[in-house]
Protein backbone atom coordinates (compact mmCIF):
# COMPACT_ATOMS: atom_id res chain seq x y z
CA UNK A 1 0.00 0.00 0.00
CA UNK A 2 0.96 3.52 -0.97
CA UNK A 3 1.94 5.35 2.35
CA UNK A 4 1.95 9.29 2.45
CA UNK A 5 5.23 10.78 3.05
CA UNK A 6 4.24 14.20 3.48
CA UNK A 7 3.48 15.91 6.61
CA UNK A 8 -0.02 16.49 7.76
CA UNK A 9 0.66 20.56 7.34
CA UNK A 10 1.14 19.69 3.81
CA UNK A 11 -1.84 17.34 2.92
CA UNK A 12 -4.02 19.89 4.55
CA UNK A 13 -2.24 22.53 2.23
CA UNK A 14 -2.75 20.03 -0.59
CA UNK A 15 -6.32 19.88 -0.69
CA UNK A 16 -6.74 23.52 0.00
CA UNK A 17 -4.29 25.00 -3.03
CA UNK A 18 -2.57 22.68 -5.54
CA UNK A 19 -5.49 19.88 -5.39
CA UNK A 20 -8.10 22.28 -5.08
CA UNK A 21 -11.65 20.61 -5.70
CA UNK A 22 -13.13 23.01 -7.87
CA UNK A 23 -10.03 25.35 -9.07
CA UNK A 24 -7.94 22.46 -9.52
CA UNK A 25 -9.55 19.01 -9.94
CA UNK A 26 -12.76 21.07 -11.68
CA UNK A 27 -14.70 17.98 -9.76
CA UNK A 28 -17.94 18.49 -7.56
CA UNK A 29 -19.12 21.40 -10.28
CA UNK A 30 -22.62 20.97 -9.58
CA UNK A 31 -23.13 22.23 -6.39
CA UNK A 32 -20.34 25.10 -6.98
CA UNK A 33 -22.65 26.39 -9.67
CA UNK A 34 -26.49 25.30 -7.96
CA UNK A 35 -26.08 26.48 -4.53
CA UNK A 36 -23.27 29.60 -4.46
CA UNK A 37 -26.12 32.64 -5.51
CA UNK A 38 -25.64 33.75 -1.58
CA UNK A 39 -22.80 33.63 0.39
CA UNK A 40 -24.90 32.13 3.01
CA UNK A 41 -25.66 28.87 1.34
CA UNK A 42 -22.04 28.73 0.07
CA UNK A 43 -21.06 29.11 3.58
CA UNK A 44 -23.60 26.07 4.68
CA UNK A 45 -22.84 23.69 1.60
CA UNK A 46 -18.55 24.63 1.92
CA UNK A 47 -19.06 23.42 6.67
CA UNK A 48 -21.31 20.53 5.31
CA UNK A 49 -18.51 18.98 3.22
CA UNK A 50 -15.71 19.68 5.57
CA UNK A 51 -17.58 17.61 8.29
CA UNK A 52 -18.34 14.89 5.72
CA UNK A 53 -15.64 14.76 4.04
CA UNK A 54 -13.48 14.79 7.45
CA UNK A 55 -15.55 12.17 9.15
CA UNK A 56 -15.32 9.86 6.26
CA UNK A 57 -11.95 10.09 5.95
CA UNK A 58 -11.54 9.08 8.83
CA UNK A 59 -13.83 6.34 9.30
CA UNK A 60 -12.93 4.87 6.00
CA UNK A 61 -9.18 5.04 7.49
CA UNK A 62 -10.02 3.06 11.08
CA UNK A 63 -11.72 0.36 8.84
CA UNK A 64 -9.69 0.18 6.08
CA UNK A 65 -7.95 -3.24 7.39
CA UNK A 66 -11.26 -4.59 7.21
CA UNK A 67 -12.43 -3.95 3.50
CA UNK A 68 -12.72 -6.29 1.36
CA UNK A 69 -11.41 -4.44 -1.90
CA UNK A 70 -14.03 -6.42 -3.81
CA UNK A 71 -16.95 -4.61 -1.89
CA UNK A 72 -15.37 -1.58 -0.96
CA UNK A 73 -17.61 0.94 -2.96
CA UNK A 74 -20.79 0.21 -1.05
CA UNK A 75 -18.68 0.39 2.04
CA UNK A 76 -17.95 4.15 0.96
CA UNK A 77 -21.54 4.61 -0.11
CA UNK A 78 -22.61 3.74 3.45
CA UNK A 79 -20.51 5.48 4.99
CA UNK A 80 -20.68 8.81 3.05
CA UNK A 81 -24.68 8.45 3.53
CA UNK A 82 -24.46 7.77 7.33
CA UNK A 83 -22.43 11.05 7.49
CA UNK A 84 -25.03 13.04 4.98
CA UNK A 85 -28.17 11.63 6.97
CA UNK A 86 -26.45 12.84 10.11
CA UNK A 87 -25.41 17.04 8.73
CA UNK A 88 -28.86 17.01 6.40
CA UNK A 89 -30.77 16.17 9.56
CA UNK A 90 -29.26 18.52 11.66
CA UNK A 91 -29.21 21.07 9.37
CA UNK A 92 -33.29 20.70 8.92
CA UNK A 93 -33.29 21.24 12.55
CA UNK A 94 -31.23 24.09 13.24
CA UNK A 95 -30.65 25.90 10.42
CA UNK A 96 -34.39 26.02 9.03
CA UNK A 97 -34.09 28.58 6.03
CA UNK A 98 -30.95 27.60 4.50
CA UNK A 99 -31.83 24.10 4.10
CA UNK A 100 -34.95 24.61 2.54
CA UNK A 101 -33.16 26.73 0.03
CA UNK A 102 -29.89 24.03 0.00
CA UNK A 103 -31.87 21.16 1.25
CA UNK A 104 -31.60 19.09 -1.84
CA UNK A 105 -27.90 19.94 -2.39
CA UNK A 106 -26.97 18.53 0.89
CA UNK A 107 -28.59 15.27 0.42
CA UNK A 108 -26.43 15.31 -2.91
CA UNK A 109 -23.04 15.48 -1.34
CA UNK A 110 -23.73 11.53 -0.79
CA UNK A 111 -22.52 11.52 -4.77
CA UNK A 112 -20.10 14.01 -4.73
CA UNK A 113 -17.13 12.99 -6.75
CA UNK A 114 -14.49 14.41 -3.95
CA UNK A 115 -15.60 12.82 -1.45
CA UNK A 116 -15.82 9.40 -2.72
CA UNK A 117 -12.47 10.18 -4.48
CA UNK A 118 -10.62 10.83 -1.31
CA UNK A 119 -11.75 7.85 0.23
CA UNK A 120 -10.52 5.79 -2.82
CA UNK A 121 -7.34 7.28 -2.95
CA UNK A 122 -6.00 8.15 -0.22
CA UNK A 123 -7.84 7.09 3.66
CA UNK A 124 -8.11 3.61 2.15
CA UNK A 125 -4.80 3.34 1.59
CA UNK A 126 -3.38 5.82 4.90
CA UNK A 127 -3.07 6.05 8.82
CA UNK A 128 -5.49 7.69 10.64
CA UNK A 129 -4.04 11.08 11.49
CA UNK A 130 -2.88 11.82 7.56
CA UNK A 131 -6.52 10.65 6.18
CA UNK A 132 -8.03 13.31 8.86
CA UNK A 133 -5.79 16.12 7.36
CA UNK A 134 -5.85 15.31 4.19
CA UNK A 135 -10.04 15.23 4.55
CA UNK A 136 -9.81 18.58 6.38
CA UNK A 137 -7.49 19.88 3.63
CA UNK A 138 -9.78 18.88 1.04
CA UNK A 139 -13.08 20.07 2.65
CA UNK A 140 -11.35 23.58 3.35
CA UNK A 141 -10.32 23.79 -0.28
CA UNK A 142 -13.90 23.13 -0.97
CA UNK A 143 -14.99 25.72 1.56
CA UNK A 144 -12.76 28.46 0.32
CA UNK A 145 -13.77 27.44 -3.61
CA UNK A 146 -17.69 27.73 -2.19
CA UNK A 147 -16.51 31.39 -0.24
CA UNK A 148 -15.00 32.69 -3.10
CA UNK A 149 -17.84 31.76 -5.72
CA UNK A 150 -20.53 32.76 -3.71
CA UNK A 151 -18.94 36.09 -2.20
CA UNK A 152 -18.65 37.21 -6.04
CA UNK A 153 -22.00 35.65 -7.36
CA UNK A 154 -23.74 37.80 -4.63
CA UNK A 155 -22.13 40.96 -4.49
CA UNK A 156 -22.80 41.37 -8.34
CA UNK A 157 -26.00 39.67 -8.47
CA UNK A 158 -27.96 41.57 -5.81
CA UNK A 159 -25.63 43.90 -4.66
CA UNK A 160 -25.80 42.37 -1.09
CA UNK A 161 -23.65 40.25 0.87
CA UNK A 162 -24.96 37.54 3.55
CA UNK A 163 -28.60 39.22 2.87
CA UNK A 164 -27.42 42.50 3.84
CA UNK A 165 -27.17 45.48 0.99
CA UNK A 166 -23.92 46.77 0.17
CA UNK A 167 -24.35 48.54 -2.79
CA UNK A 168 -27.34 50.08 -4.49
CA UNK A 169 -28.49 50.10 -8.01
CA UNK A 170 -29.27 48.13 -10.72
CA UNK A 171 -27.08 45.05 -10.14
CA UNK A 172 -26.22 42.24 -12.82
CA UNK A 173 -28.87 39.62 -12.09
CA UNK A 174 -27.48 37.10 -14.59
CA UNK A 175 -24.82 36.40 -12.08
CA UNK A 176 -27.35 34.82 -9.59
CA UNK A 177 -29.11 32.67 -12.21
CA UNK A 178 -27.11 29.32 -13.26
CA UNK A 179 -25.34 31.17 -16.17
CA UNK A 180 -23.79 33.48 -14.00
CA UNK A 181 -22.52 30.23 -12.04
CA UNK A 182 -20.74 29.20 -14.78
CA UNK A 183 -19.28 32.87 -15.99
CA UNK A 184 -18.26 33.07 -12.15
CA UNK A 185 -16.42 29.50 -11.78
CA UNK A 186 -14.64 29.96 -15.50
CA UNK A 187 -13.67 33.50 -14.89
CA UNK A 188 -12.15 32.61 -11.43
CA UNK A 189 -10.65 29.06 -12.59
CA UNK A 190 -8.98 30.84 -15.36
CA UNK A 191 -7.33 33.32 -12.53
CA UNK A 192 -6.32 31.10 -10.68
CA UNK A 193 -4.39 29.30 -13.11
CA UNK A 194 -2.94 32.39 -14.38
CA UNK A 195 -2.12 33.26 -10.64
CA UNK A 196 -0.28 29.60 -10.56
CA UNK A 197 1.70 30.43 -13.74
CA UNK A 198 2.74 33.38 -12.88
CA UNK A 199 4.06 31.94 -9.76
CA UNK A 200 5.43 28.88 -11.39
CA UNK A 201 7.57 31.45 -13.90
CA UNK A 202 8.54 33.62 -10.69
CA UNK A 203 10.06 30.25 -9.21
CA UNK A 204 12.24 29.14 -12.67
CA UNK A 205 13.67 32.09 -13.12
CA UNK A 206 14.54 32.59 -9.34
CA UNK A 207 16.02 29.10 -9.53
CA UNK A 208 18.04 29.96 -12.77
CA UNK A 209 19.49 33.35 -11.60
CA UNK A 210 19.92 32.08 -7.96
CA UNK B 1 24.22 25.45 -66.95
CA UNK B 2 24.66 23.69 -64.18
CA UNK B 3 26.42 26.46 -62.12
CA UNK B 4 23.56 28.42 -63.29
CA UNK B 5 20.57 26.01 -61.50
CA UNK B 6 22.78 25.88 -58.56
CA UNK B 7 22.95 29.51 -57.74
CA UNK B 8 19.12 30.05 -59.01
CA UNK B 9 16.98 30.39 -55.82
CA UNK B 10 13.50 28.77 -56.31
CA UNK B 11 11.12 29.41 -53.91
CA UNK B 12 9.24 26.65 -52.59
CA UNK B 13 5.79 26.97 -50.80
CA UNK B 14 2.67 25.05 -50.20
CA UNK B 15 -0.90 26.29 -52.24
CA UNK B 16 -2.53 28.52 -52.13
CA UNK B 17 -0.29 30.25 -54.66
CA UNK B 18 -3.10 32.77 -56.19
CA UNK B 19 -4.51 34.98 -53.69
CA UNK B 20 -7.63 36.80 -54.26
CA UNK B 21 -7.86 40.64 -53.29
CA UNK B 22 -10.28 39.70 -50.99
CA UNK B 23 -8.97 40.09 -47.03
CA UNK B 24 -10.92 39.46 -43.36
CA UNK B 25 -10.62 43.43 -43.13
CA UNK B 26 -12.23 43.99 -46.84
CA UNK B 27 -15.22 41.59 -46.29
CA UNK B 28 -16.02 43.50 -42.31
CA UNK B 29 -16.07 46.76 -43.43
CA UNK B 30 -18.30 45.47 -46.32
CA UNK B 31 -20.74 44.07 -44.03
CA UNK B 32 -20.39 47.15 -41.85
CA UNK B 33 -21.27 49.39 -44.89
CA UNK B 34 -24.67 46.89 -45.43
CA UNK B 35 -25.76 47.85 -42.30
CA UNK B 36 -25.68 51.80 -42.98
CA UNK B 37 -29.64 51.67 -44.51
CA UNK B 38 -30.45 50.08 -41.36
CA UNK B 39 -28.65 52.44 -39.16
CA UNK B 40 -29.71 55.65 -41.07
CA UNK B 41 -33.56 54.19 -40.40
CA UNK B 42 -32.94 53.83 -37.02
CA UNK B 43 -31.49 56.96 -36.85
CA UNK B 44 -34.41 58.63 -38.56
CA UNK B 45 -37.15 56.57 -36.56
CA UNK B 46 -35.26 57.03 -32.63
CA UNK B 47 -33.33 60.23 -33.08
CA UNK B 48 -29.90 60.72 -31.91
CA UNK B 49 -30.86 58.10 -29.23
CA UNK B 50 -29.74 55.57 -31.69
CA UNK B 51 -26.17 57.10 -33.01
CA UNK B 52 -25.67 57.58 -29.01
CA UNK B 53 -26.22 53.72 -28.31
CA UNK B 54 -24.36 52.04 -31.52
CA UNK B 55 -21.23 54.71 -30.81
CA UNK B 56 -21.05 54.00 -27.43
CA UNK B 57 -21.42 50.18 -28.52
CA UNK B 58 -19.13 50.38 -31.01
CA UNK B 59 -16.01 52.40 -29.13
CA UNK B 60 -16.31 50.27 -26.54
CA UNK B 61 -15.86 46.99 -28.54
CA UNK B 62 -12.94 48.36 -30.77
CA UNK B 63 -11.07 49.63 -27.78
CA UNK B 64 -11.35 46.81 -25.51
CA UNK B 65 -10.44 44.28 -28.02
CA UNK B 66 -7.52 46.77 -28.57
CA UNK B 67 -6.30 46.95 -24.89
CA UNK B 68 -6.71 43.12 -24.57
CA UNK B 69 -4.15 42.57 -27.62
CA UNK B 70 -1.94 44.90 -26.32
CA UNK B 71 -2.23 43.19 -22.81
CA UNK B 72 -1.52 39.90 -24.11
CA UNK B 73 1.05 41.19 -26.32
CA UNK B 74 -0.89 39.78 -29.15
CA UNK B 75 -1.16 40.73 -32.75
CA UNK B 76 -3.56 43.98 -32.64
CA UNK B 77 -6.38 43.43 -35.09
CA UNK B 78 -8.76 46.30 -33.99
CA UNK B 79 -9.21 47.62 -37.08
CA UNK B 80 -9.81 44.96 -39.25
CA UNK B 81 -13.43 45.95 -38.71
CA UNK B 82 -14.84 42.48 -37.02
CA UNK B 83 -14.77 43.88 -33.36
CA UNK B 84 -16.69 47.52 -35.32
CA UNK B 85 -18.82 44.94 -36.37
CA UNK B 86 -19.62 43.48 -33.51
CA UNK B 87 -20.46 46.42 -31.73
CA UNK B 88 -22.61 48.01 -34.42
CA UNK B 89 -25.08 45.10 -34.43
CA UNK B 90 -25.52 44.92 -30.94
CA UNK B 91 -25.82 48.51 -30.68
CA UNK B 92 -28.55 47.43 -33.46
CA UNK B 93 -30.11 44.69 -31.13
CA UNK B 94 -30.77 47.55 -28.15
CA UNK B 95 -33.64 49.26 -27.67
CA UNK B 96 -33.41 52.97 -28.24
CA UNK B 97 -33.49 54.29 -24.72
CA UNK B 98 -30.99 52.28 -22.64
CA UNK B 99 -28.84 54.20 -19.33
CA UNK B 100 -24.88 54.43 -20.77
CA UNK B 101 -24.07 51.44 -18.67
CA UNK B 102 -25.86 48.70 -20.97
CA UNK B 103 -24.09 49.10 -23.98
CA UNK B 104 -20.64 49.21 -22.37
CA UNK B 105 -21.15 45.61 -20.33
CA UNK B 106 -22.65 44.51 -23.53
CA UNK B 107 -19.80 45.27 -25.93
CA UNK B 108 -17.10 44.16 -23.13
CA UNK B 109 -19.08 40.78 -22.75
CA UNK B 110 -19.18 40.36 -26.10
CA UNK B 111 -15.73 41.31 -27.34
CA UNK B 112 -13.71 39.83 -24.19
CA UNK B 113 -15.83 36.85 -22.74
CA UNK B 114 -16.98 35.44 -26.16
CA UNK B 115 -14.19 36.14 -28.33
CA UNK B 116 -11.08 36.93 -27.21
CA UNK B 117 -11.11 34.61 -24.23
CA UNK B 118 -12.21 31.96 -27.20
CA UNK B 119 -8.84 32.65 -28.97
CA UNK B 120 -9.95 35.62 -30.92
CA UNK B 121 -11.66 36.28 -34.20
CA UNK B 122 -12.28 32.76 -35.67
CA UNK B 123 -12.34 30.61 -32.45
CA UNK B 124 -15.55 31.81 -30.62
CA UNK B 125 -18.52 29.28 -30.48
CA UNK B 126 -21.15 32.02 -30.19
CA UNK B 127 -22.13 35.02 -32.54
CA UNK B 128 -20.29 37.81 -30.07
CA UNK B 129 -23.17 40.63 -30.18
CA UNK B 130 -25.60 38.16 -29.47
CA UNK B 131 -24.08 36.85 -26.57
CA UNK B 132 -23.85 40.01 -25.66
CA UNK B 133 -27.33 41.12 -25.74
CA UNK B 134 -28.25 37.93 -24.15
CA UNK B 135 -26.21 38.50 -21.16
CA UNK B 136 -28.15 41.74 -21.20
CA UNK B 137 -31.20 40.94 -21.42
CA UNK B 138 -31.04 38.09 -18.48
CA UNK B 139 -28.80 41.09 -16.27
CA UNK B 140 -31.32 44.16 -17.00
CA UNK B 141 -35.02 42.47 -17.87
CA UNK B 142 -36.87 45.18 -17.42
CA UNK B 143 -34.32 47.98 -19.16
CA UNK B 144 -33.71 45.89 -21.67
CA UNK B 145 -37.46 45.38 -22.64
CA UNK B 146 -38.70 49.15 -22.26
CA UNK B 147 -39.54 49.77 -25.92
CA UNK B 148 -40.97 53.18 -27.18
CA UNK B 149 -42.73 54.53 -30.02
CA UNK B 150 -40.35 54.71 -33.01
CA UNK B 151 -40.59 58.94 -32.49
CA UNK B 152 -37.45 61.01 -33.20
CA UNK B 153 -36.34 61.77 -29.83
CA UNK B 154 -33.56 64.24 -28.75
CA UNK B 155 -31.81 63.83 -25.62
CA UNK B 156 -33.95 64.18 -22.38
CA UNK B 157 -37.14 63.77 -24.04
CA UNK B 158 -39.31 61.23 -22.77
CA UNK B 159 -40.88 59.40 -25.84
CA UNK B 160 -44.18 57.31 -25.25
CA UNK B 161 -43.41 53.85 -23.95
CA UNK B 162 -45.32 50.80 -25.65
CA UNK B 163 -44.99 47.26 -26.25
CA UNK B 164 -42.92 45.84 -29.96
CA UNK B 165 -45.41 44.02 -32.61
CA UNK B 166 -44.18 40.80 -31.05
CA UNK B 167 -44.91 41.60 -27.57
CA UNK B 168 -48.82 42.73 -28.48
CA UNK B 169 -49.32 39.62 -30.18
CA UNK B 170 -48.35 37.60 -27.68
CA UNK B 171 -49.91 39.10 -24.92
CA UNK B 172 -53.32 40.53 -26.47
CA UNK B 173 -53.74 38.65 -30.20
CA UNK B 174 -53.67 39.54 -33.24
CA UNK B 175 -57.05 41.43 -33.76
CA UNK B 176 -55.87 43.88 -31.28
CA UNK B 177 -52.23 43.85 -33.36
CA UNK B 178 -54.03 44.62 -36.26
CA UNK B 179 -56.57 47.39 -33.98
CA UNK B 180 -53.52 49.03 -32.60
CA UNK B 181 -51.85 49.79 -36.40
CA UNK B 182 -55.71 50.55 -38.19
CA UNK B 183 -55.89 47.97 -40.41
CA UNK B 184 -53.48 44.95 -42.13
CA UNK B 185 -52.17 47.07 -44.63
CA UNK B 186 -50.58 49.97 -42.58
CA UNK B 187 -49.72 46.53 -40.13
CA UNK B 188 -47.54 45.65 -42.93
CA UNK B 189 -46.79 49.05 -44.27
CA UNK B 190 -45.09 49.72 -40.90
CA UNK B 191 -43.56 46.30 -40.30
CA UNK B 192 -41.49 46.71 -43.57
CA UNK B 193 -40.29 50.11 -43.47
CA UNK B 194 -39.82 50.13 -39.80
CA UNK B 195 -42.28 52.16 -37.89
CA UNK B 196 -42.95 49.96 -34.85
CA UNK B 197 -41.18 49.84 -31.47
CA UNK B 198 -38.34 47.84 -31.28
CA UNK B 199 -34.46 47.05 -31.60
CA UNK B 200 -32.45 50.33 -32.81
CA UNK B 201 -32.22 48.38 -35.77
CA UNK B 202 -34.49 45.73 -36.26
CA UNK B 203 -37.29 47.44 -37.32
CA UNK B 204 -36.54 48.58 -40.38
CA UNK B 205 -37.13 45.20 -43.16
CA UNK B 206 -36.51 47.12 -46.17
CA UNK B 207 -33.15 48.80 -45.12
CA UNK B 208 -31.91 45.38 -44.11
CA UNK B 209 -33.25 43.79 -47.29
CA UNK B 210 -31.35 46.28 -49.39
CA UNK B 211 -28.09 45.83 -47.03
CA UNK B 212 -28.72 41.65 -47.47
CA UNK B 213 -28.70 42.50 -51.34
CA UNK B 214 -25.45 43.98 -51.04
CA UNK B 215 -24.05 40.89 -49.28
CA UNK B 216 -25.41 38.49 -52.02
CA UNK B 217 -23.98 40.69 -54.70
CA UNK B 218 -20.68 40.23 -53.09
CA UNK B 219 -21.07 36.43 -52.70
CA UNK B 220 -20.33 36.94 -49.16
CA UNK B 221 -23.33 35.20 -47.69
CA UNK B 222 -25.21 32.40 -50.10
CA UNK B 223 -29.02 31.71 -49.76
CA UNK B 224 -28.66 28.45 -47.80
CA UNK B 225 -29.00 29.98 -43.99
CA UNK B 226 -31.01 33.17 -44.57
CA UNK B 227 -33.87 31.08 -47.25
CA UNK B 228 -33.74 27.86 -44.70
CA UNK B 229 -34.88 30.33 -41.65
CA UNK B 230 -36.97 32.37 -43.08
CA UNK B 231 -38.89 29.53 -44.89
CA UNK B 232 -39.22 27.42 -41.68
CA UNK B 233 -40.47 30.40 -39.88
CA UNK B 234 -43.22 31.39 -42.52
CA UNK B 235 -44.04 27.66 -42.77
CA UNK B 236 -44.55 27.33 -39.17
CA UNK B 237 -45.93 30.22 -38.39
CA UNK B 238 -48.68 29.18 -41.28
CA UNK B 239 -49.63 26.54 -40.36
CA UNK B 240 -49.14 26.44 -36.14
CA UNK B 241 -49.63 30.45 -35.84
CA UNK B 242 -53.29 30.90 -35.79
CA UNK B 243 -55.93 30.50 -33.05
CA UNK B 244 -58.65 29.03 -35.61
CA UNK B 245 -56.52 26.18 -36.02
CA UNK B 246 -53.88 24.92 -38.60
CA UNK B 247 -53.39 26.14 -41.13
CA UNK B 248 -54.54 30.02 -40.35
CA UNK B 249 -51.23 31.92 -39.25
CA UNK B 250 -50.20 34.82 -40.29
CA UNK B 251 -46.37 34.23 -42.32
CA UNK B 252 -46.12 37.45 -42.97
CA UNK B 253 -46.23 39.18 -39.29
CA UNK B 254 -43.94 36.72 -38.25
CA UNK B 255 -41.03 37.44 -40.92
CA UNK B 256 -41.34 41.15 -41.24
CA UNK B 257 -41.23 41.75 -37.11
CA UNK B 258 -38.37 41.29 -34.67
CA UNK B 259 -35.13 40.57 -35.19
CA UNK B 260 -36.04 38.38 -38.20
CA UNK B 261 -34.68 39.55 -41.01
CA UNK B 262 -31.40 41.08 -38.74
CA UNK B 263 -30.89 37.72 -37.47
CA UNK B 264 -31.48 35.76 -41.07
CA UNK B 265 -29.01 37.89 -42.68
CA UNK B 266 -26.36 39.12 -40.50
CA UNK B 267 -26.11 37.07 -37.51
CA UNK B 268 -27.08 33.38 -38.54
CA UNK B 269 -24.52 34.24 -41.26
CA UNK B 270 -21.32 35.02 -39.16
CA UNK B 271 -18.94 32.75 -40.67
CA UNK B 272 -17.43 31.62 -37.86
CA UNK B 273 -20.36 30.34 -35.82
CA UNK B 274 -22.20 28.61 -38.91
CA UNK B 275 -21.66 25.39 -40.55
CA UNK B 276 -19.47 25.26 -43.41
CA UNK B 277 -20.85 22.54 -45.53
CA UNK B 278 -23.90 23.89 -47.48
CA UNK B 279 -26.00 20.61 -46.54
CA UNK B 280 -25.09 21.53 -42.94
CA UNK B 281 -26.47 25.13 -43.41
CA UNK B 282 -29.87 24.51 -44.93
CA UNK B 283 -29.71 22.31 -41.14
CA UNK B 284 -28.75 25.33 -39.50
CA UNK B 285 -31.43 27.68 -41.06
CA UNK B 286 -34.34 25.23 -40.34
CA UNK B 287 -33.17 24.38 -36.86
CA UNK B 288 -32.84 28.38 -36.10
CA UNK B 289 -36.74 28.66 -37.19
CA UNK B 290 -37.67 26.01 -35.56
CA UNK B 291 -36.22 27.40 -32.09
CA UNK B 292 -37.31 30.58 -33.36
CA UNK B 293 -40.95 29.63 -34.33
CA UNK B 294 -41.34 27.48 -30.81
CA UNK B 295 -39.75 30.23 -28.29
CA UNK B 296 -42.53 32.95 -30.00
CA UNK B 297 -45.08 31.02 -29.62
CA UNK B 298 -44.59 28.94 -26.84
CA UNK B 299 -42.16 30.30 -24.67
CA UNK B 300 -42.05 32.83 -22.16
CA UNK B 301 -40.26 35.40 -24.18
CA UNK B 302 -41.93 37.33 -27.13
CA UNK B 303 -38.99 37.29 -29.66
CA UNK B 304 -36.91 33.80 -29.72
CA UNK B 305 -34.12 34.83 -33.08
CA UNK B 306 -31.44 35.56 -30.57
CA UNK B 307 -32.10 32.09 -28.18
CA UNK B 308 -32.47 30.32 -31.61
CA UNK B 309 -29.53 31.12 -33.41
CA UNK B 310 -27.26 30.84 -30.16
CA UNK B 311 -28.38 27.73 -29.48
CA UNK B 312 -27.98 26.49 -33.13
CA UNK B 313 -24.26 27.88 -32.99
CA UNK B 314 -23.78 25.13 -30.19
CA UNK B 315 -24.58 22.62 -32.91
CA UNK B 316 -22.98 23.88 -35.36
CA UNK B 317 -19.33 21.53 -35.45
CA UNK B 318 -21.84 18.65 -34.79
CA UNK B 319 -23.79 19.48 -37.81
CA UNK B 320 -20.61 19.44 -39.65
CA UNK B 321 -19.22 16.94 -38.40
CA UNK B 322 -22.26 14.85 -39.67
CA UNK B 323 -22.84 15.64 -43.03
CA UNK B 324 -19.24 15.43 -44.24
CA UNK B 325 -18.90 14.44 -48.07
CA UNK B 326 -18.03 11.47 -49.34
CA UNK B 327 -14.36 11.77 -50.53
CA UNK B 328 -13.86 11.27 -53.95
CA UNK B 329 -13.43 7.99 -54.95
CA UNK B 330 -13.58 6.49 -51.47
CA UNK B 331 -15.84 3.11 -50.89
CA UNK B 332 -18.47 3.74 -48.19
CA UNK B 333 -17.83 2.04 -45.27
CA UNK B 334 -19.61 -1.39 -44.27
CA UNK B 335 -21.00 -1.17 -41.32
CA UNK B 336 -20.42 -3.83 -38.66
Amino acid sequence: MAHTHKSNWELIKNGMFSENTIFRMAISLCPSIAVTNSLKNGFFMGVSVIFVQTMVNLTVSLIRNFINPKIRIPIFMMVIAGYVSLIDMSMAAFARPVYKQIGLYVQLIVAFASIFARAEVFAVKNKIIPSVADGLGMGIGFFLAMIVISFFRELLGKGALWGFPIVSGNPLLIMILPAGGFFAVGILMGFFNWVDMKMAARKASAETTG
Amino acid sequence: MSTDVKNQQFIVSVSPHVRDEESIARIMWTVNFSLLPAFIMAVYYFGPKAVYVTGLCILTAVLSERIFQKGMNKKVTSTDGSAFLTGLLLGMNLPPNVPFYIPIVGSFVAIIITKMLFGGLGYNIFNPALIGRAFLLLTWPKLMTKWHEPTAQFLGLDAKTTATPLGILKEEGLTKLIEHFGDKASLYKSLLFGSTAGSLGETSAIALLIGAAILFYKKYITWHIPFSFLATVALTAWIFGGKGGLFTGDPVIHLLSGGMMLGAFFMATDYVTCPTIRKGQIIFGIGCGAITMLIRLKGGFPEGVMFAILLMNCFAPLIDRNVKPKQFGAVKEKKK
